[in-house]
């Protein structure tokens, strides 16, 4: 078997505007997913059942299905209903695969989100909010000065893993017809009949990019938590 | 001027506290009265009940059955289904709570933060106290306090007995009107524990008006002017420092200060 090194040259900048669609959508969507996931993950961890039985729901659908069935009906399955179709706020985004892509997305992503955001607000110690609660500090203060920085910090790890499946699950919005980097990559071995050599260049591309984010969290994290550092 | 004293609400009172988890009554009906400038140690072994009244006292733990004034306020209470009783006003119970200092048997400072943003926290979010003023008012009790070139520290990087300094100075910049100190230094290491207590005295001398629940029984009796003993849930004995300590009425009492010499 001959490997041509040529061919990758010569579509190396195709495969770089795939590359950037790729980390558009999952920085898009990482950021959509972590807006939509504080709603959703402070409600999932309150004490009411009723406050939380919204927001089970929707993180029991989008965990439970896959992001590929759930991009099939945000892209197929919304544009059957003529509402939608005749909406002229909502028809120009949902007929475009790029905006269905980052709805999907943002709304998959939103719910492994708040789940870590959850666990993380759990695991805040009692004794903190406890010290807060007596200098007489209310529930909303409580909440953005000592819960969400914590849990900031806390769910930061598992916030970054998050990000990188989301990478590798951006792969699907390929098959909406987006032409990110793996859309991107069937496309060049269509015409060239070279998968081993593009394939290997796409993968290296997403290897890159995985890279390159475990370190800005890495950083994020040295800053955020820098006061574990050297403790006791 | 004399009948002005006797007109003056207590400090803190409260009247008949009952606290039960599950179907174990933990308070039976514990009332005290706490004048300025009074410091009342609270003894008594584990289990009966002394950390959960101090813990009542700022509804930090929703009490059964009692009432509770600060300053002669009266707490909003209102009862929930399960018959405990929770505050019925939040804005009065976060008022009420920002003038009870409570310092904590394990510190819980705030990590995330520093030490002087730890002390300034409440005062700049509560009492809405202009930050420049918060931070000068922050340092001249770390000061105090002792720990003034940790400003800039995180609790992380404290020892222990620094660390419940820098809790006692966040208490005290919220400018209390009586301070609860729960087991403040049951979680320190035996070399830490004068250097808190040290703190506490100086508060005492000043004249602080502070409730103490503590295992430190020589401190106790040499910083009181008021002693209770708590047992199964009630007060077994009350009274001066030397009559607690030498001359108990109750034989449990008298049992409990003979074995923690």
């Amino acid at each position: 078997m001959s490997f041509d090194t040529g061919v990758i040259l010569d579509n190396f900048p195709k495969l770089l505007t795939g590359a950037v669609l790729t980390v558009q959508l999952v920085a898009l969507s990482g950021l959509g997913g972590l807006a939509l996931a504080f709603p959703i993950g402070i409600a999932r961890s309150s004490r009411r059942p009723w406050v939380r039985a919204l927001p089970w729901c929707y993180i029991f659908f989008f965990r439970g299905t896959p992001l590929l069935v759930q991009l099939f009906l945000v892209y197929y399955g919304l544009s059957q209903f003529s509402a939608i179709r005749h909406s002229e706020l909502l028809w120009p985004y949902l007929r475009d695969p790029y905006w269905c892509a980052l709805i999907a997305m943002s709304m998959n992503t939103a719910a492994y989100i708040a789940e870590i955001l959850r666990g993380a607000l759990q695991a805040v110690p009692r004794g903190e909010i406890e010290a807060a609660i007596a200098v007489g500090m209310s529930k909303g203060q409580i909440l953005r000065r000592i819960l969400v920085p914590r849990a900031v910090r806390i769910g930061l790890p598992a916030y970054s893993n998050e990000v990188i499946l989301m990478l590798k699950g951006s792969a699907l919005a390929s098959t909406i017809t987006l032409l990110e980097l793996t859309g991107m990559a069937r496309t060049i071995i269509a015409e060239t009949y070279m998968p081993v050599e593009i394939f290997l260049a796409a993968g290296a591309c997403y290897l890159a990019i995985s890279f390159l984010m475990v370190r800005t969290f890495k950083l994020a994290e040295n800053i955020l938590n820098r006061h574990l550092r050297h403790a006791r | 001027m004399i009948t002005m004293t006797h007109t003056l609400p207590p400090a803190l009172q409260a009247d008949n506290i009952h606290k039960r988890f599950g179907s174990l009554e933990v308070l039976k009906g514990i009332s005290l009265t706490a004048h300025d400038g009074e410091v009342i140690s609270i003894l008594g072994s584990s289990g009966s009940g002394k950390s959960t009244f101090l813990r009542c006292l700022n509804l930090l733990e929703a009490p059964h059955e009692g009432r509770i004034a600060l300053g002669g306020e009266d707490f909003k209470l209102k009862r929930l289904k399960d018959g405990s009783l929770v505050s019925a006003d939040p804005r009065q119970i976060t008022r009420l709570r920002a003038s009870m200092g409570f310092v904590f048997q394990s510190f819980n400072l705030w990590p995330h933060m520093t030490i002087l943003e730890n002390v300034i926290e409440a005062p700049v979010m509560v009492r809405k106290t202009p930050r420049k003023q918060a931070v000068a008012e922050a340092e001249a009790l770390l000061e105090k306090v002792g720990i003034a070139d940790k400003r800039n520290a995180y609790p992380g990087h404290l020892s222990g007995g620094q660390q419940q300094r820098a809790a006692i100075a966040r208490t005290l910049a919220m400018q209390p009107r009586v301070l609860l100190f729960d087991e403040p230094t049951s979680a320190l290491d035996p070399e830490m524990v004068a250097e808190v207590l040290n703190v506490i005295n100086g508060l005492a001398e000043e004249g602080r008006t502070m409730l103490l629940v503590t295992h430190e029984m020589r401190f106790a009796r040499n910083v009181s002017t008021r002693v209770l003993f708590l047992h199964d849930g009630r007060i077994e004995e009350e009274g001066t420092p030397d009559k607690v300590f030498d001359d108990p009425a109750s034989p449990r009492c008298r049992q409990f200060m003979a074995s923690h010499r």
